[in-house]
């Protein structure tokens, strides 16, 4: 049950975007058209998961023992950037319809905050391996959630009679703004948690 | 025979404003003193010249030969002299400039020699070439070429006398003055497709029309005369728009055309009453297609119905048929369809079915357009079942992927979406901009591909004339290699015997 | 301390290795990017980028990263399809190009047949052999200019394509002013 809520908290109560407020700038710039949005949220789930895991395998079984927690930051931020540049070159080679699908979007989160962010809170919480990945993979669907109900409020702001002053980005902004107003509703499925 | 009808979804029900041309009787035009005949005049591909200037030409006679296997061929309207082949504007909503061939006619309305025409033993290729030769295509107003649609086999034939757009009467007119020969057309048009039944559709707000055809299908023996008791005339509710080919079939048989397919791929074929009338008249009686009935009402002295010369200006014809003073625009085509015509010095042509001048008392000012509140007004009464709410976001943000997402293409553009758009949003217009800037991508893409297999092929090109080049080089430079080393092992040879004969 | 600099050591070193042996394992051969490149580019083979034809700057733009706003005829629009695909920032092309499709047209009265258009024409669209006049297979010809230079005599030049009812497009619907009241 509490893997359940783990999931829930984040996809929904603490979605990562409109609450936690990490990864906006690919919240904001790749969300033009729908069809990039849900390569972008595609590629930050599965990046999201591997980061998660192997943050947790390196903190658990290197950093802790040797009481190095201090140092978590940068040993995440290279650990996780080399295992996604590994795993862009396998799919490059192995997998040409995934390429197509995630390959210009790999490289492009790396090291995005929520990329960072993500294992970094859950090592605060401490949660267990599945925890972590559960927890990754979770606010990565939020993320991805979220990413695709904004690339489609734009597709349609397009088409609107937006008043000149509040054109491209003022108009997302506001947008944003509404919808992570929106998110704060879940706040109170938490309570159940407790 | 077909006892039960069906409907079809959506449709609006304007003002008819049938009567105001359909009370007298279709009236001759007398020759004007100049025709412009445009040789494009069917929508899949026109036709070549074969006159030259000052050629005398007679009434009925070829001078512009069908253009590859979709052209349609285009005839003299009268006897008369070709003075000149150039360029003139067209009635079209561009405006644009277009070939015609120019006629001054000599008045004596000399036909050309018809030759009998045995039409039971004709086989079905010749008849099928008659109908090009003759020039035929759709009357309703697509001007689609009417060999290509004979060309099908199908089970129902549906002749297509609804006449639903609002002021038009030339179809109603010509059902009540000359139902035989629409009835014989219909038979011929039937045998060509093979068709087991015949299936005429006509408004009921056309009652005497209804009479005079049902009167002709008891009393006119088919020349086909395996239709004889086949021709059923059914009168359908009036309802815009039921003229529509998709909507009337859809009335008359239940079938439903998927989109993006021919009615003829379900076993259905749609023709115009007027132009089984002209397939009547091109095959029994040899008449290429040179005149055409043309509604002439709105703010004129004398509305009515007109047999007009092909090829005669709008400028003309609306001196004769007395345009009043105060008439700000001329529409060609109906109101829901048809468009403002740019300039009245263009030609009437196949397709050319309706004028109607405007003042504004008839036609008052369009109310000013308001934001769209996604009211779905217009989906409901969209007959081809899309959702011009949507539809409209996409093409005014010019996205026109989202466009063909949701269908564009089978929007038929009949205008119910912005009769009844509550926010007076000229929705078609919006869609025929889509529509065009969509044929034109497309048309661009194509053309990107071309040339990119052409740079393709040539670079290609190039590398294997330079492999070939080296390989003759090294070929040749290997032989010269060769030579030479024969040369000087011959001469080493040579100079060995010497030196071995001159050994002591 | 020392922990803490052998432990991000033994990563690094680690991870540096399989990197290393990731880029030599898996590498590719062509790139795939630069047919996808290739297709949002025009295709008139102009050469007004630098390049050689549409393909090589294709190549060029997905290997060496060369600039994507050198496509003249595609203007804006294209350098922005390429910053979309390449997740670049845009950059302006400056003025914008718009100008009606043209056509090169020989006036067969002066060509001499010297065979020079036709081999500087990068999509064959020219047609005549040495010492006989020459022509252009106009919908080929993507009015790239190419065949201009070379020309000893000058006797091509670009036509506009004319416009038809055939190829007229409708505009934009332009709505009146609102009336507010």
């Amino acid at each position: 049950m509490s893997y359940l809520f783990v999931i829930l908290g984040a996809v929904l109560v603490n979605n990562v975007v409109f609450v936690r407020i990490l990864g906006l700038c690919p919240f904001m710039g790749v969300s033009k058209k729908l069809d990039t949005a849900i390569g972008m949220g595609l590629a930050t789930t599965f990046v999201l998961t591997l980061a998660s895991g192997t943050s947790y395998l390196i903190d658990h079984y290197l950093l802790v023992p040797f009481d190095l927690d201090y140092m978590r930051t940068l040993a995440f931020i290279v650990v996780i950037a080399a295992i996604v540049q590994i795993t862009e070159l396998v799919i490059h080679k192995t997998s040409p319809l995934l390429q197509q699908v995630l390959g210009i979007y790999l490289p492009l989160i790396t090291t995005n905050c929520a990329v960072l962010g993500i294992p970094l809170l859950s090592a605060k919480e401490s949660y267990g391996l599945l925890e972590s990945l559960l927890f990754g993979f979770g606010s990565a669907v939020g993320f991805t959630f979220a990413l695709i109900l904004f690339a489609g409020v734009r597709e349609r702001l397009d088409g609107a009679d937006v008043p000149l002053p509040f054109r491209g980005v003022p108009i997302a902004m506001m947008t944003a703004g509404f919808m992570s107003l929106a998110f704060m509703g879940f706040a109170g499925l938490d309570r159940f948690h407790h | 025979m077909t006892s039960r009808l069906f409907q079809f979804r959506g449709g609006v029900k304007p003002d008819s404003h049938k009567t105001e041309s359909s009370e007298t009787p279709i009236v001759h035009v007398p020759t004007p003193s100049r025709l412009v005949v445009p040789l494009i005049q069917g929508s899949q591909g026109g036709a070549r010249t074969i006159v030259t200037l000052g050629d005398k030409v007679l009434k009925g006679q070829c001078i512009g030969e069908a253009e590859g296997a979709t052209g349609t061929a285009i005839h003299a309207p009268t006897s008369g002299t070709v003075t000149e082949i150039g360029r003139y504007p067209m009635a079209h909503p561009s405006g644009l400039a277009s070939q015609a061939i120019v006629i001054t006619p000599d008045g004596e309305e000399r036909r050309i020699i018809h030759e009998p025409f045995d039409f039971p033993d004709t086989s079905r290729d010749e008849l099928i070439f008659r109908i090009q030769a003759s020039g035929i295509v759709g009357m309703g107003g697509a001007v689609f070429p009417s060999h290509i649609k004979a060309e099908s086999e199908i089970k129902t034939l549906v002749i297509n006398g609804a006449e639903c757009e609002p002021w038009i009467t030339c179809d109603d007119r010509l059902m009540r003055d000359r139902a035989a020969d629409i009835i014989t057309g219909a038979s011929i048009l039937g045998r060509l497709t093979g068709a087991q039944q015949i299936l005429v559709g006509i408004e009921d707000n056309k009652p005497e029309a209804i009479a005079s055809m049902m009167e002709a299908v008891r009393s006119v023996a088919p020349i086909a005369h395996e239709y004889e008791n086949k021709i059923t005339v059914v009168p359908v509710p009036t309802r815009y728009p039921t003229g529509g080919e998709k909507q009337l079939i859809r009335v008359l048989t239940g079938l439903e055309i998927p989109a993006g397919t021919h009615a003829a791929k379900s076993g259905v074929q749609c023709f115009n009453v007027a132009t089984a009338h002209a397939v009547c008249r091109a095959l029994l009686y040899g008449e290429a297609m040179t005149s055409r009935i043309v509604t002439v009402t709105g703010n004129v002295e004398r509305p009515g119905n007109y047999e007009v010369p092909l090829g005669m200006l709008i400028a003309d014809l609306l001196a004769f048929c007395g345009i009043r003073p105060g008439s700000n625009r001329v529409i060609m085509g109906g109101p829901m369809m048809g468009f403002v015509l740019p300039s009245l010095e263009a030609p009437i042509t196949k397709g050319s079915n309706c004028l109607i001048a405007t003042s504004p008392e008839f036609f008052p000012p369009p109310p000013p357009e308001q934001p769209c509140i996604r009211c779905g007004a217009c989906a409901q009464a969209c007959p081809s079942q899309l959702q011009p709410y949507e539809l409209y976001w996409s093409s005014r943000a010019k996205n026109l992927d989202g466009a063909k997402r949701y269908h564009l293409f089978s929007c038929i553009e009949c205008g119910c979406c912005a009769y009844v758009c509550p926010a007076h949003i000229p929705l078609i217009d919006y869609f025929r901009f889509a529509k065009s800037e969509i044929r034109a991508r497309d048309e661009e893409q194509n053309a990107a591909d071309r040339a990119r297999e052409r740079f393709e092929f040539r670079s290609f090109r190039l590398e294997r004339e330079k492999a070939e080049k080296a390989a003759r080089l090294a070929a040749k430079a290997a032989e010269t290699r060769a030579k030479a080393a024969e040369a000087t092992a011959t001469t080493h040879a040579a100079s060995g015997n010497e030196a071995e004969n001159g050994k002591p | 301390m020392l922990a803490a600099l052998l432990v991000m050591t033994g990563i690094a070193l680690v991870l540096g290795t399989a990197l290393g042996y990731a880029a030599i394992y898996f590498k590719v051969e062509g790139n795939p990017l630069a047919a996808q490149i290739d297709a949002l580019l025009p295709q008139t083979q102009c050469a007004q980028c630098g390049f050689p034809g549409c393909k090589p700057y294709a190549e060029a733009i997905a290997s060496n990263g060369a600039e994507i706003n050198l496509c003249t005829p595609g203007g804006d629009d294209c350098a922005h399809k390429l910053a979309d695909l390449l997740g670049r920032e845009f950059k302006p092309r400056g003025a914008p190009v718009e100008k009606l499709k043209t056509v090169a047209l020989i006036d067969e009265q002066s060509c001499i047949g010297c065979t020079l258009c036709i081999q500087a024409c990068p999509v064959d669209a020219i047609v005549g052999s040495a010492k006989q006049m020459h022509t252009v297979i106009s919908r080929y010809c993507t009015g790239c200019e190419l065949c201009l230079p070379p020309c000893p005599v000058n006797c091509i030049t670009l036509e506009e394509e004319p416009r038809t009812p055939q190829n007229w497009r409708w505009k934009y619907p332009i709505t009146g002013l609102k009336v507010v009241t």
